[in-house]
């Protein structure tokens, strides 16, 4: 037996978030995995303890042109513009092969309405492979035709309205995660809305809205102008963001609910760090891309990371740092 | 073709084993276990730049200019050829032997061989031309005969001038500045090759302008246009979606379409050159799901 393997045996890396039983709290972040065969040439996508899909729409979306990426110290700007095949293709193909491969699969839905979310999540939850399903995350950093382009989750009325609608076609057992945006004054109204709304826990965060600028062209570098900053460089801002909103939750301020964490996260220990601020599960995003093994070994490197220290239940360091 | 079905990637912190200045490019050639077996020409291979704390998380896509298989898997080696363009690639140049670097190879949809035996051109456009001998050989081995034209706007931004001898029927050389062969650009000898010869494959590597006139000139000749692209890519695995292209499928309609996966060869008539300038690519009209298509959701 190898080492990693003794490890995950000694640790109980399993989580339940919000009734998404898993065997451990390492998944994929959305759009930054594709939707399964991709990876699955590089690792078991059924060994990590999700994997989160690409954010799907009710149409197939061709996506932005190209520059579509920059890179940036620690990090990259990204604007894809949601390339997808729509959930009609998705329930079709993509899905029933990530239940083929036996992956737990937590579906990142979008929309440029309430009702777009809504429709969406109600092909899913009617699906044949609702089984494959163990939850939905809301990708509500999403702009909102109905409200002059502005990001769903940069307001919580707005935030509000898609959970709520969501909520309203899926069944109560089915989770789900709203994926909060850190471009906003204060996280803790975004979340309290999104909680209230229907939402059984919380992923954070997004992408920082960023910039960069083509000297020779003296033009912006991206297609669309303005793209998501995500990898290393954003940590700190993922570890600020769990460690606000999990204090509110244990001030009482809004109600208790799991947190995923994502942001920037390469390794075992920087995973181990958004768990420590708050975080019961951990999304692997940036790091696929120079590695597409990343998830699979930050799995093993949390795991020994944890039985070194000599914690044998991971729920046990989840929000550590709060004292 | 999903992707789970394609050939097995080696995933390796690859030892490297040589590098060796060309022209203006550093040939590097790395230990590679088990690429011999799978990596084709028109493959391409995925390396991490900058060393284990590097702030450079991105991955360099290079063509592979050749693999040599060892007397045993483990010892197959992969060889590339590097310009120095940036912070990324100038690291690249500066590797020594006993220096690792993370390599994925092999990776995406190599050039296609005839089925059979014929007459073909080769294009390379400066350091585009780093697979080529290799196809030649490929090529050569079943019976074809093999002509190559390699240019480059200067003779220090030419690569595989020394090596076509051995590998071609003919080659022709074109710089821009005349500092190397026939002053001139590789359509030159191109066009003459297509008028006096019955040519039936053209395959050519380099920037998008070249590719798509070269495109142009083989189907006008009735000839078979194969083109490795160049587009930037940030994982090379079909997980980023940045490497986009809009091409024509077998059912006529246009997608933007991961050149990592279904590329970095692509058939010279599919792509939608006219979408590309200026190092830019727009996403045509027609294509599936461009938001300018009149396709509501609500409205179905």
């Amino acid at each position: 037996m190898s080492g990693a393997a003794y490890e995950m045996d000694v640790v109980d890396l399993s989580v339940d978030l919000a009734g998404m039983s898993l065997p451990n709290p390492i998944m994929t972040a959305s759009g930054c995995a594709a939707n399964g065969p991709e990876l699955h040439r590089f690792f078991d996508v059924a060994e990590i303890g999700a994997f989160v899909t690409k954010s799907v729409k009710a149409t197939p979306q061709s996506g932005r042109g190209t520059p579509r990426m920059a890179e940036t110290p620690s990090g990259m700007l990204n604007s894809i513009g949601l390339q997808g095949p729509g959930i009609d293709a998705f329930v079709a193909h993509d899905l029933p092969w990530l239940a083929s491969a036996g992956a737990r699969v937590l579906v990142s839905i979008a929309g440029v309405e309430a009702a777009e979310f809504a429709h969406v999540a109600q092909v899913l939850a009617t699906c044949p492979d609702r089984s494959a399903i163990v939850g939905l995350e809301v990708n509500i950093s999403c702009p909102n035709v109905a409200n002059r382009g502005l990001v769903f989750a940069c307001d919580p009325a707005s935030s509000a309205e898609v959970l709520s609608g969501v909520r309203a076609v899926v069944p109560a057992d089915l989770p789900l995660f709203a994926k909060l945006s850190p471009d906003v004054t204060d996280l803790v109204p975004i979340a309290r809305a999104a909680l209230d709304a229907g939402a059984d826990g919380l992923t954070m965060i997004n992408t920082i809205l960023g910039m960069a600028i083509d000297l020779d062209r003296m033009r912006p570098h991206l297609f669309g102008v303005t793209g998501g900053l995500s990898g290393p460089a954003i940590r700190p801002v993922a570890v600020r963001a769990i460690w606000q909103v999990t204090a509110a939750m244990r001030a009482g301020t809004i109600p208790t609910a799991p947190i995923i964490g994502v942001g920037g996260v390469r390794c075992g220990a920087d995973a181990l760090e958004l768990i420590a601020a708050g975080a019961s599960g951990v999304q692997v995003g940036t790091a696929t891309f120079h590695d597409p093994r990343a998830p699979r070994t930050v799995l093993t490197e949390l795991a020994a990371l944890l039985a070194e220290r000599g914690i044998s239940r991971l729920g046990d360091l989840v929000g550590a740092a709060h004292g | 073709m999903s992707a789970g079905d394609r050939d097995p990637v080696v995933a390796v912190e690859a030892d490297v084993l040589d590098n060796e200045r060309v022209g203006a490019y550093q040939r590097l050639t790395l230990a590679v276990p088990g690429v011999a077996a799978t990596a084709r020409p028109g493959h391409f291979a995925a390396l991490t730049v900058g060393g284990e704390t590097s702030g450079l998380l991105l991955r360099r896509s290079f063509s592979i200019h050749r693999v040599a298989a060892g007397s045993d898997p483990a010892g197959d080696r992969l060889e590339i050829v590097v310009a120095d363009a940036g912070p990324g690639t100038h690291w690249l140049t500066q590797r020594t032997p006993g220096d690792r670097v993370g390599v994925l190879a092999p990776l995406g949809n190599g050039f296609s061989l005839p089925a059979a035996p014929g007459e073909c051109v080769l294009i390379g456009g400066g350091y585009g031309s780093a697979p080529l001998p290799w196809l030649a050989e490929h090529l050569r081995a079943m019976g074809s005969r093999v002509h190559m034209i390699l240019g480059a706007a200067t003779r220090y931004r030419l690569f595989g001038a020394a090596e076509a001898a051995a590998v071609a029927d003919s080659v022709h050389v074109v710089t821009v500045d005349g500092s190397a062969g026939a002053v001139g650009l590789v359509t030159d000898p191109l066009r003459q090759l297509l008028r006096d010869n019955n040519i039936g494959a053209v395959y050519a590597c380099g920037p998008m302008g070249m590719l798509r006139v070269v495109g142009e000139l083989a189907i006008e000749a009735g000839a078979v246009a194969q083109v490795a692209v160049e587009e930037a890519m940030a994982c090379g695995v079909g997980v980023c979606m940045t490497c986009v292209l809009p091409i024509r499928g077998h059912d006529g309609d246009t997608r933007m379409t991961r050149t990592c996966l279904d590329g970095p060869v692509f058939d010279a008539h599919t792509v939608r050159w006219e979408a590309a300038a200026d190092g830019r690519v727009a996403v045509p009209a027609d294509a599936v799901g461009a938001s300018s298509a009149p396709v509501g959701w609500s409205a179905r």
